[in-house]
């Protein structure tokens, strides 16, 4: 009898630790096998439950010094998401709730304050606002007293803070005068009393807390679409019976149905069947995919209009949707360096303020007009109540969140905070030509030959390893024409191949092998140049000694990559192509994109020196490549940028990814950062800049000249408008590029 | 100035002092997380605030924090900690579990999603 149990495991850092681990569970008994994962940080383990239990192999880890864990019934993100959206309307609904009764009493307070109009004893009227103000201290306001009280226990202050002193100091002069306004006449003062000014600054902040709250779950959107896209059922076809199962349960190897209108439920390769298929929610790419039999496909994208059978590659956090939530999720956690700023002012902020209140109070008593300490009063707390720490904390958050989330629905995944600032500086853009700008996959473009000498050409490159082979080869096929293998074969490395096919001699190659062959090719001459001139490799085929015709060879240019370069030309980038190629072909391939600038012949080991080069002439560089031969340029870039090679995503490379295999994206990203990053100055500068004229202007410093002084309600609905307006400022970027 | 201007200036003042001590110089309550198991622990009550908001660990063995979360305000529902690019919801009413691998020494901050509540991650060498 055996189990098996997959067990967490932190702490791992190379090979040496996880073999150390799987040795000593090993030697544990009962243990029959055990396998652990450096990459993914598990040990799977095939143990007898009745000599050893899951905890007895998570204390066997932990004591060889590494941290272990049982998987705690993970929640997916779904139920993480629907917690989190409950949790939310809880929240909505208290809030809604709380600020109709602060309305109401709002609104009765206006009137009783007036006891003239009335014809009610002031005294009385007093006692009456006391009562009405009761319920919203405590009730509709608790939660500002209770928070700012266990925020000060912890030596912090935040928004709560301020509305309860704020709203305390007014309702504690206020219900002093109330209770012992006989004292207060026989001291020879009229009693004030403030209760309307508190039942409404508690009003307004509730009504501002309540669009922060639904505008803060808009920031979030991006990521709940990705996640809801998750298909929740799969057809699996096991033993020859179809039946409908949970996605969880799909595993590696298995046989899938999917029917039109469906979503692929996970990664896979489609086994027979053919299909568009939409790519749109994961790539940007509106136009839909033909897949066919050998295709890669991607769990979440919708099948169209054909049945196909999928066997799945992978399932579970492996999938390309699964990472692209996880990296979104990591982004959205980062922080732009620009936020260090609004870090440094938040963090001394609420003190410096109630400090600021303080001051004005005390001014106003010493040197303000009778009744100095009204003034005084309703100055403090206007101080207070008007200053608006949230703005400038939510001011480069909420769009960094926004702006990743938008990317990663056009297909582009920006790591970061510290990836979009960097992305916005952006003045130059190097691509990599092979796979970036062209298609990364030779293909014969012209052929000047018969089926049988184009046969035989094929049927001798069987044996080559060049990449033009495999397009010589490709082409024929098309064709229809049956290959064979061939008697003698030989390279001659920088000219060709020469070999007998079927009994014939046959020679592939250049110019150079003809020669030395002494094969005459002039007619064909004028045409193999012309050919090169537009980026083709001339590729000549002679049969028996005589020339037979020729062929042309090229990587073709991605459809979009002329209008990608456009597009970044317009964004007045600097467009630079570097590539390994010789200057000729470069050049041509340059022409047809519109590029200016090429850096030819240039070997991969080489490209980072250019980057850096171009570092040095004070450039900020984006570097544009697959993510694989080009790892170290795109690294030493200040911003690597990796493109992805259809549904196979290096994903993790390069502070950006796109998803989809063609340039348009890089205009799509730096458009993305350019505007997220306008509109974080524009968030910080008018957070700022509201404090800075709002509370002086709340402490009375316009008075002596003449100027308005502004009361309480004005100063919270000032304070409401001004944190919405940032979030609602942010959410401008869920629209657009 | 009258004795009563007097008074409200120096208590004004004072205050001022006090506010200023408390908020920025007063010593905040810190935790040692403890080790076992290979893992070091620390549990942290959110509550409008962190409790204990600075935690110390050692560099190169894997921390656990474990966010009790009892307030139910949503500033405080997702805890922030950059460095490791964590961004997780805390549930209310609920422990959640948070893991990282501090390599080296230094200070990493932890906040809530708006970065409005603060803590500190103190790695020690």
């Amino acid at each position: 009898m055996s189990e098996t149990c997959s067990i967490s495991v932190s702490g791992m850092t190379c090979a040496a630790c996880s073999s150390r681990i799987q040795r000593s569970l090993e030697q544990t008994p009962g243990v029959k096998d055990a396998s652990v994962n450096l990459m993914t940080g598990t040990a799977t383990v095939a143990f007898d439950p009745t000599a050893v239990t899951p905890n007895g192999l998570v204390d066997v880890i932990r004591d060889t010094g590494y941290g272990a864990e049982l998987p705690s019934p993970d929640a997916t993100p779904e139920e993480l998401l629907e917690a989190q959206d409950a949790e939310r309307n809880a929240e909505l609904t208290d809030l809604r709730r709380k600020l109709l009764v602060s309305v109401v009493a709002g609104v009765a307070s206006v009137v009783l304050s007036m006891p003239g109009m009335l014809g009610i004893d002031p005294s009385t009227a007093r006692w009456a606002l006391l009562l009405l103000t009761l319920p919203v201290v405590l009730w509709a306001g608790r939660h500002f007293y209770s928070r700012a009280w266990a925020a000060f226990r912890h030596h912090a202050a935040d928004m709560n803070t301020l509305i309860a002193l704020g709203t305390g100091a007014a309702f504690g002069f206020s219900a002093f005068m109330t209770v012992a306004d006989d004292w207060v006449a026989a001291h020879g003062l009229e009693p004030h009393v403030y209760y309307e000014p508190v039942v409404w600054i508690i009003a307004l902040v509730l009504l501002g807390n309540l669009l922060e709250a639904r505008a803060k779950g808009r920031t979030s959107g991006a990521i709940r679409r990705l996640i809801g896209l998750r298909p929740a059922t799969a057809r699996v076809v096991h033993e020859g019976v179809e039946s409908d199962v949970p996605v969880d349960r799909v595993r590696v190897g298995d046989l899938l149905i999917v029917r039109p209108g469906e979503r692929i439920p996970t990664d896979g390769e489609v086994i027979d069947g053919r299909s568009f298929v939409d790519e749109s929610m994961l790539t940007g790419e509106p136009e839909p995919v033909v897949k066919e039999a050998g295709a890669a496909v991607v769990g979440a994208t919708l099948n169209r209009n054909g049945a196909l059978r999928v066997r799945a590659t992978r399932v579970g956090r492996d999938t390309v949707l699964a990472r692209i939530i996880s990296l979104v999720r990591a982004a959205q956690g980062s922080k732009a360096p620009i936020q260090r700023l609004a870090d440094r002012v938040s963090a001394v902020f609420v003190p410096i303020v109630i400090s600021i209140a303080i001051a004005t109070f005390v001014v106003w008593y010493d040197f303000g007009p009778e009744p100095a300490y009204l003034r005084a009063l309703v100055s403090a707390v206007t101080v207070l109540i008007i200053a608006c720490p949230c703005a400038m904390g939510l001011a480069v958050p909420t769009a960094v969140m926004v702006a990743t989330g938008r990317g990663a629905e056009l297909g582009v995944l920006i790591k970061g905070g510290d990836a979009l600032q960097r992305t916005a500086e952006v003045d130059t853009v190097v691509l990599d030509k092979t796979g970036t700008v062209t298609q990364g996959r030779p293909s014969v473009q012209h052929i000047e030959l018969d089926d049988e000498a184009l046969r035989l050409a094929a049927s001798l490159e069987r044996f080559s390893e060049h990449p033009i082979a495999e397009a010589i080869i490709d082409a024929a096929r098309a064709r229809g024409l049956s290959l064979n293998d061939p008697d003698t074969f030989e390279a001659i490395p920088g000219k060709g191949v020469v070999g007998r096919v079927g009994g014939r001699q046959v020679l592939v190659g250049n110019r150079g092998l003809m020669s030395y062959r002494a094969i005459d090719t002039t007619r064909f001459e004028q045409q193999a140049a012309e050919l090169a001139a537009n980026g083709a490799t001339p590729v000549l085929v002679a049969v028996d000694g005589r020339p037979a015709g020729l062929l042309s060879i090229a990587d073709p240019v991605k459809p979009t990559s002329a209008a990608a370069v456009e597009g970044l030309r317009r964004m007045s980038l600097d467009v630079i192509m570097l590539t390994g190629d010789d200057e000729r072909t470069a050049k041509s391939v340059a022409r047809l994109v519109g590029i200016d600038h090429v850096i030819a012949e240039v070997p991969p080991d080489r490209k980072l020196e250019e980057v850096k080069r171009l570092q040095q002439d004070g450039r900020v560089v984006a570097m544009v490549g697959d993510g694989l031969n080009d790892a170290p340029a795109l690294a030493q870039a200040d911003v690597g940028i990796a493109i992805g090679t259809g549904t196979d995503v290096a994903m993790e490379t390069g502070s950006v990814t796109l998803i989809r295999g063609d340039l348009l994206g890089v205009p799509d990203a730096i458009t993305v950062a350019r505007r997220a990053m306008r509109i974080i100055r524009q968030n910080l500068f008018w957070a700022f800049i509201y404090n800075v004229i709002g509370i002086p202007i709340a402490a009375g410093v316009l008075y002596p000249f003449g100027g308005p002084l502004l009361t309480p309600a004005l100063a919270a609905a000032a304070m409401a408008v001004s944190s919405v307006s940032v979030i609602s400022n942010s959410l401008r970027l869920r629209k657009g590029p | 100035m009258t004795p009563s201007e007097l008074f409200v200036t120096a208590v004004g003042l004072a205050a001022i002092a006090w506010v200023n001590w408390y908020f920025f110089f007063a010593r905040r309550s810190s935790v040692v997380a403890q080790a076992g198991g290979g893992l070091q622990r620390a549990r942290i009550e959110v509550d409008n605030g962190y409790a204990p908001a600075v935690v110390r660990v050692r560099a190169g063995q894997p921390v656990r924090l474990e966010f009790h979360r009892v307030d139910g305000s949503s500033c405080t529902e997702e805890v922030v900690i950059p460095d490791f690019g964590i961004r997780r919801f805390l549930p209310n009413g609920q422990t959640t579990a948070v893991d990282f691998m501090p390599r080296a020494a230094g200070a990493h901050d932890f906040a809530c999603g708006m970065g409005m509540v603060r803590g500190k991650i103190i790695v020690d060498e």
